[in-house]
């Protein structure tokens, strides 16, 4: 025992594995955490089920039975059908395609724009960097909800390119994390050892900068998108979204609202399929940010 | 009859990965108006002890296992919290390690200096006033009216230190605990707020436990220490004594690895390895991986603090047998 | 200080100029006109409303005359409704917005500071789990999910209280919930980790070292750093309250500007539009401005400088 005490063996193993398993450590800790687990689980659920939706849904989101009208939950539809007929597991199952795209699609593109921008700010300093912060300022003071209404009504046409515009106007704050996370960084040793090395400045943003900003990126993304199907639903809602006869879980709601009352279901089912996606979103986000140490302060 | 009997002090945290025991029954204790040591290195415990007397320990997951600590009559860890809070702040002072953080930033000095009047004295808001004001200039700060309405940023380390100890001492306590003191401050403010301690000590009359890993500290202001090492009580002695004399191997070789006993051109003693992790049980002594002069029988079994001589006691077989 | 707000309000105007212009051109330069669903009125009649509203003009001095009349504090009229000014639909609109938004956010701050202070006390227990769980449900329920539901429990089957308006005071109640519960679940989760990092930090044993009862130290010590993550979010939370209402107004046919800031979109009522986006921005940086001081007042090591 006392030979294994010695100070050579007993410093060296730590630094290695801790350097190596900094990933491993997060998984080992999100797994762990059983809501964010099970928010992974949701998740991959719903991208399954929405891929292979054309080939699950037991009706054309389009198919009506004026005859029927609405009738509640049964054996034939599951989640009922709404007033001209349309089988609503169909329709949550379309809306669902929907939304997870738009989240996608939008923080894919707020995703590059914030990290590009944040990280450029971060990296070149100075006035440029002043500069670069101003106009995120001064973006941030533009009413964000009525700057995106605005949008809807000039991109409505197209809600991928909508959303994709949204994204283009929600890196905001991912762009001052990751401007943050580079300024600190660049203090580091390893960072001036590339400025020693004369390795071009692109290729040091590129490889040693960004990645090593990638924990809270990861979890803002991650609890980017369900702002974004949040937003989605919300345009939907007040019909500014997706368009009848396409289906998105706002435009159902906004259905079923009209006439909760006497058909319940139309209201409750998208809802559920709504608010499920979003818990699953936020706990995986939550523990993300937990698992791999990220203290991003909220907004 | 001593000021505080601490007898057997068990304090661990029980964590998700496992239970570390950070103070294995600890004993001293401390006669009215002197001023002790309990030196080690940091991890000893030494620290965790002194927050356990004052319950002090964030719980969960720190948790008081076993032990007494009776002080001025009352056992303060089977009294209960009202009767605790009574007694901190008011009876028994605590100052820390780091004064950049101990301070509230976001309240005046002079409130905080305020405070543990008004909460045990229920002294007025402008007689508290004329006290801290008072209390400022006896901790060597000027103008201390003034500087009552100043924010703690506006003060330097060693400013901040002085604060603290008004603080600590403004409702005159029989004791006071100081943990690490000096240790975040300049060399030079070192000296200076080592000297306020013992100059107040002297002049309020109070006991003094003085918590450090600085041998130097210790010599120049207690009058007998105790060695701790691995959450356990290693050696205990008046400081002369310990210092001419030191009977256990780990203070033998604690003093060995001082700079000022190092001779020069020779290379700098250590003591190899590293302390043991709390989270393993330990058998037998402590110190025995690292020690030079360990036998299979250290191994075994733990020994137990032993007098070996009139206020001197030691936890080493070999010690206790006479082998060494 | 005085010198620092006139300095921040002076800053004001470059931002406003900047969002002025960007939408400005976004919305002229997008298809579409305000009078595109007049089908039957005459060119005559189309060339004088144009001349009117001056769109028979380039359209970079439109921009200038549009910025020249902004300058003296004129925001045009409307397309839509020509009945008012913009200016005049605002200061008729707005005060009810404002109403909303203030309810929305007491209602905010009460759940919210209450829940996630209550939580940091016990981490990781019960009275921890318990307010979390209803703040996440709070986030991940929308308002125009909640708020329904709301309407169905409470006034349709239970009938406490009505279903719709904005007159007497129980008719406020309902809005202000569904509005403020999300801003409560996010305040709730702010204040908890503000609390938590204050909490865990050395200042809080040194007062309770002192002797203090919990409370004090909670109350005294820790609060006011605590609560300081909840107020920098209280300048996005109350823009957010007073210009995101479109959804609850929707569902409480309540007439306030944000309904009405969607009729225009839809209609491309250019100076209504640009007119609310500036009135909304100029909010925004005004809050901003307050949650700035506000922050300064509470923590000393902030200057203004």
């Amino acid at each position: 025992m006392s030979e294994a005490r010695g100070p050579e063996s007993s410093v060296e193993p730590i630094a290695v594995e801790r350097g190596a398993s900094l990933w491993r450590d997060a998984l080992v800790r999100l797994r762990k955490n059983h809501l964010a687990a099970a928010g992974l689980v949701a998740l991959f659920a719903l991208l399954v089920v929405s891929l292979l939706t054309p080939w699950i849904a037991p009706y054309g989101y389009e198919d009506q039975d004026l005859a029927l009208g609405a009738v509640p939950p049964s054996g034939a539809h599951w989640f009922g059908t709404d007033l001209l007929g349309r089988d609503l597991f169909t329709r949550v199952l379309y809306g669902g395609r929907i939304s997870l795209l738009v989240g996608f699609a939008a923080t894919g593109v707020s995703l590059c724009v914030g990290v590009l921008y944040g990280a450029c700010a971060g990296y070149l300093g100075g006035r440029t960097d002043a500069l670069m912060m101003r106009f995120v300022d001064i973006l941030y003071s533009l009413p964000f909800v009525i700057f995106v209404i605005i949008l809807t009504v000039y991109f409505g046409r197209n809600i991928v390119l909508l959303f994709m515009a949204i994204g283009a106007v929600e890196w905001l704050t991912m762009a001052r994390i990751v401007r943050g996370q580079v300024m600190s960084l660049r203090q580091k040793e390893f960072i001036e050892a590339t400025t020693v090395m004369g390795l071009p400045r692109h290729r040091v943003l590129l490889w040693h900068l960004i990645p090593n900003t990638l924990g809270p990126i990861i979890v803002y993304a991650t609890l980017t998108v369900p702002r974004v199907m949040l937003m989605e639903a919300f345009l939907s809602y007040l019909g500014l979204g997706v368009q009848a006869p396409m289906s998105s879980w706002g435009l159902l709601i906004n259905e079923g609202v009209q006439t909760m009352e006497n058909r319940p279901w139309m209201l409750i089912f998208p809802s559920l399929a709504l608010s499920i996606t979003l818990f699953s979103l936020n706990f995986l986000g939550d523990g993300l940010r937990d698992a791999l140490d990220v203290r991003a302060s909220k907004d | 009859m001593p000021l505080l009997d601490v007898h057997e002090l068990t304090t661990h945290f029980h964590t998700r990965e496992g239970v570390v025991r950070a103070v294995n029954g600890v004993s001293f204790r401390v006669e009215p108006g002197e001023t002790i040591g309990i030196v080690g290195e940091s991890g000893s415990g030494k620290t965790v002890a002194s927050l356990s007397l004052l319950g002090l320990i964030p719980s969960p997951p720190g948790r008081i296992e076993k032990g007494t600590a009776v002080f001025d009559g009352v056992d303060l860890l089977a009294c209960g919290a009202q009767t605790l809070r009574s007694i901190r702040g008011r009876a028994i002072s605590m100052i820390f390690q780091d004064p950049m953080t101990a301070l509230n930033p976001f309240m005046r000095i002079g409130d905080q200096l305020m405070e543990p009047l008004r909460v045990h004295e229920g002294v007025s808001r402008r007689e508290a006033r004329a006290q801290a004001a008072e209390m400022l200039r006896l901790v060597g700060i000027q103008d201390g009216a003034r500087n009552l309405d100043a924010w703690p940023h506006e003060f330097s380390g060693g400013m901040r230190q002085r604060v603290m100890i008004a603080m600590a001492l403004i409702t005159r306590p029989h004791l006071l605990i100081a943990d690490e003191p000096t240790t975040a401050l300049d060399v030079t403010i070192q000296a200076q707020i080592l000297e306020l301690l013992a100059r107040l000590q002297r002049e309020l009359g109070m006991a003094v436990i003085l918590i450090t890993h600085d041998l130097g500290v210790v010599a120049r202001v207690c009058r007998r220490l105790y060695v701790m090492y691995a959450g356990q009580v290693m050696e205990s002695a008046s400081t002369d004594e310990l210092f001419a004399r030191p009977q256990h191997p780990y203070t033998e070789a604690l003093l060995q690895s001082l700079p000022s006993t190092h001779v020069k051109g020779e290379p700098l003693h250590t003591i190899p390895g590293l302390p043991p992790d709390l989270i393993a049980p330990i058998a037998g002594c402590p110190f025995a991986p690292r020690c030079a002069k360990a036998t299979d029988r250290c191994g075994r079994g733990t020994p137990a603090l032993q007098e070996i001589a009139p206020g001197r006691a030691t936890a080493c077989f070999r010690v206790q047998d006479g082998e060494l | 200080m005085l010198k620092y707000i006139i300095r921040r309000l002076l800053g004001f105007v470059p931002t406003l100029f900047v969002i002025a212009t960007v939408v400005f051109f976004l919305i002229r330069l997008a298809p579409g006109g305000p009078f595109d669903a007049e089908r039957n009125v005459s060119d005559e009649v189309l060339r004088n409303l144009e001349a009117y509203y001056r769109l028979d003009a380039p359209l970079h001095e439109q921009y200038f005359r549009y910025l020249w009349d902004v300058l003296h504090g004129d925001l045009g009229p409307s397309f839509e409704k020509p009945s008012r000014t913009v200016s005049e639909w605002i200061a008729y609109r707005f005060p009810v917005s404002l109403e909303l938004g203030l309810y929305g956010l007491a209602v905010a701050l009460v759940l919210g500071l209450c829940a996630g202070i209550t939580a940091s006390l016990r981490p990781n227990t019960l009275t921890d789990h318990v307010p979390m769980t209803f703040a996440m449900a709070g986030i991940c329920i929308p308002n125009f999910v909640l708020g329904p539901l709301l309407v169905l429990a409470l006034s349709i089957h239970l009938g406490w209280l009505p279903v719709s308006g904005w007159e007497y005071p129980e008719d406020k109640i309902l809005p202000a919930i569904t509005l403020g519960v999300p801003y409560a679940a996010y305040i709730a989760r702010l204040s908890r980790g503000g609390m938590l990092e204050v909490l865990s930090q050395d200042f809080i044993r040194t007062a309770r070292a002192k002797g203090l009862s919990e409370a004090r130290v909670v109350l005294r010590h820790a609060l006011r750093g605590g609560i300081q993550p909840v107020v920098a979010f209280l300048g996005p939370a109350t823009a957010g309250l007073i210009t995101g209402s479109f959804v609850v107004e929707n569902i409480f046919q309540i007439p306030g500007l944000g309904s009405e800031f969607v009729g225009a979109a839809l209609h491309r009522d250019y100076t209504m539009i640009l007119g609310t986006v500036l009135f909304f921005a100029a909010l925004i940086l005004l809050f901003n401005l307050l949650v700035d001081l506000a922050q300064a007042w509470l923590d000393p090591r902030v200057r203004y400088e």
